[in-house]
């Protein structure tokens, strides 16, 4: 399997702020990479950096073997790079049709609006949205909000998706649902970045995982290896033996 | 196409009855109120488009009037430009330097946008006062003799007022044709949420600077005619910040956003402002009562008359836009 994302020793500051230290990972075509770590470990930030809000101060992204560090942003969602927002911004004033027709007319295939059109289709029926299609977003409800910054995404037919915690905030049923969602995705032949917090879902979905703890990364691998890791345990999941040891002592 | 649908049609009946209604019995009286409607209309319709399409406020969209009045006028008296070039080229020049302020500016946003565009204006008219070529303070006069290539003055009122009705029918037909495309669309999206629209890939710098130098054509070629008709241009005319900010009550009014809107609004507002002039309780008011419209508009009905009209009738979205 070919490398798709290669990240090289990126790394941001802001003001006396490291939020991202000399980090590299990749991602391979066909897979789902999951992003862990505490809060304020620099996740979002990471996102920031791949997709061209921040530039960053070092390192390098490789997309399809091209150079895209540094891009901005709507020059990266053309070279096949979509992405969800971890707080929803839908376009509030226009239908789920029109909300993901923007994301197929502008993102990698760049299609003229009546095939944009089909493509938008596609991607609400993807995300079991089919029935709201000519609903104002605004009037959608979290999990459908979300799941239509999933189908404004996919519009795009992109090679890779980031997906900046598309759990978080759901109900159980809605979760077990998006999980569903993302499996067929995968599928479909479209690479997986992911940001998450709910351990559970993360570990079933990800064939890889990279740990983060203030903005360096602090483990990767398979998820059992990942969940198994002392450090990984100490910094970010909690060590479940934690009271025994304690009463022990 | 655009010529099979019916709004398409609706523009054209609009651009008919300008046409026919002062010709009739040679109304003079209707003409005079009709240019005025006609350049309300002009100027609501082309900021519409950067105001209701990608929500940038642009409080000095006059400058776009008064400089290509500037041009046009200049071409004709110092160059002795036939009018139909003078205009055109009024036209290309004004959107070429709007496009020039425009990559400038637009890096900003909100309230500082919509200052900076008070500065762009205030910017050329101090600019303009000061330029000798194009008469200073006291601006440039026409001499009678450019009416006669036109058949004297009283025939070329009414070709500049055919002219101007063409300009208006002209700016419905792009401000409707803009909404239909996929660059009106990446429009409304930043007008939206402009991060979320740049992440899905619209090219938000490009496409804002093309909106603000593509709404600065015709009304810069509205200003040639205007100036052209009164004959003299100056500064305090041309850049007038009062009809400015009436251009944006006026598509505020009329539903920014929607085709059919500012038109409306800017036909209604001059037809209301003509009667306040003339009535003798209001004439001293009358932007007393422009105020008042707009905080009414603001408070109680955001999306204007035509959202109104939208939610009386549904139906209405269907062929109204």
């Amino acid at each position: 399997m070919n490398a798709l994302l290669e990240v090289e020793n990126l790394s941001k500051q802001f003001g006396g702020l490291r939020a991202v230290q000399a980090l590299s990972f990749e991602v391979r075509e066909g897979t789902i990479l999951g992003l862990i770590g505490p809060n304020g470990a620099g996740k979002t930030t990471v996102f920031n950096l791949l997709n061209g809000v921040f530039a960053p101060d070092e390192g390098q992204v490789r997309f399809r073997g091209a150079d895209i560090t540094g891009l901005a942003p709507f020059r990266v969602a053309r070279h096949g790079l979509a992405r969800t927002n971890q707080i929803v911004q839908p376009f509030a004033n226009m239908t789920v049709l029109e909300n993901c027709v923007v994301g197929a007319c502008f993102g990698r295939e760049n299609l003229p609006l009546a095939r944009a059109r089909e493509a938008a289709r596609e991607a609400v029926t993807l995300v079991g949205l089919e029935d709201r299609l000519d609903a104002l977003a605004s009037q959608l409800t979290i999990a459908g909000k979300k799941r239509l910054e999933l189908a404004r995404a996919l519009a795009a037919r992109p090679t890779l998706l980031l997906l900046d915690e598309v759990l978080a905030g759901l109900n159980p049923v809605e979760i077990e649902r998006m999980i569903g969602i993302i499996r067929t995705i995968r599928d479909s032949g479209i690479s997986i970045l992911m940001i998450e917090h709910l351990m559970q879902a993360i570990m079933s979905l990800s064939d890889r995982i990279v740990v983060l703890n203030s903005g360096a990364k602090l483990a990767e691998g398979l998820p059992a290896e990942v969940a198994a890791d002392p450090m990984v345990i100490g910094a970010y999941l909690g060590d479940p033996g934690f009271v025994d040891k304690l009463r022990e002592s | 196409m655009i010529l099979r649908r019916p709004f398409f049609w609706i523009i054209a009946a609009i651009v008919a009855a300008f046409a026919i209604a002062p010709a009739i019995g040679d109304n003079i009286e209707l003409r005079e109120s009709l240019v005025l409607a006609a350049v309300y209309i002009t100027l609501a319709s082309n900021i519409n488009m950067i105001l209701g399409y990608a929500g940038y406020v642009n409080f000095g969209s006059i400058v776009f009037f008064g400089l290509g009045g500037y041009f046009s006028v200049w071409l004709m008296s110092a160059h002795a430009w036939p009018l139909a070039a003078a205009l055109v080229a009024g036209g290309v020049a004004v959107s070429a330097l709007a496009l020039v302020f425009g990559l400038g500016i637009l890096r900003l946003r909100g309230v500082y946008f919509a200052l900076s565009t008070i500065g762009v204006n205030e910017g050329v008219m101090a600019f303009v006062a000061n330029f000798g070529p194009w008469g200073g303070s006291t601006g440039i006069y026409l001499s009678p003799a450019l009416f006669q290539p036109l058949g004297g003055p009283a025939k070329a009122l009414w070709v500049i007022y055919y002219l101007l009705v063409g300009i208006m029918g002209l700016s419905l037909v792009l401000s409707y044709a803009v909404k239909r495309s996929k660059f009106g669309l990446g429009l409304l999206a930043i007008g939206q949420n402009e991060d979320a629209a740049a992440l899905l890939g619209v090219p938000t710098p490009r496409y804002k600077a093309i909106v603000y130098s593509l709404s600065a054509f015709l009304p810069a070629i509205a200003g040639g005619l205007y100036f052209f008709k009164s004959a003299y241009i100056q500064p305090p005319d041309a850049f007038d910040l009062q009809l400015s900010t009436e251009t944006i009550v006026v598509a505020m009014l009329g539903g920014q956003g929607t085709v059919a809107g500012p038109a409306l609004g800017a036909f209604l507002y001059e037809e209301l402002r003509g009667w306040l002039l003339t009535s003798p309780t209001f004439s001293h008011f009358q932007l007393v009562v422009a105020g008042v419209l707009l905080l009414a508009i603001v408070l109680f009905a955001p999306g204007g008359l035509m959202g109104l009209l939208y939610r009386l009738w549904p139906r209405l979205r269907s062929f109204l836009e």
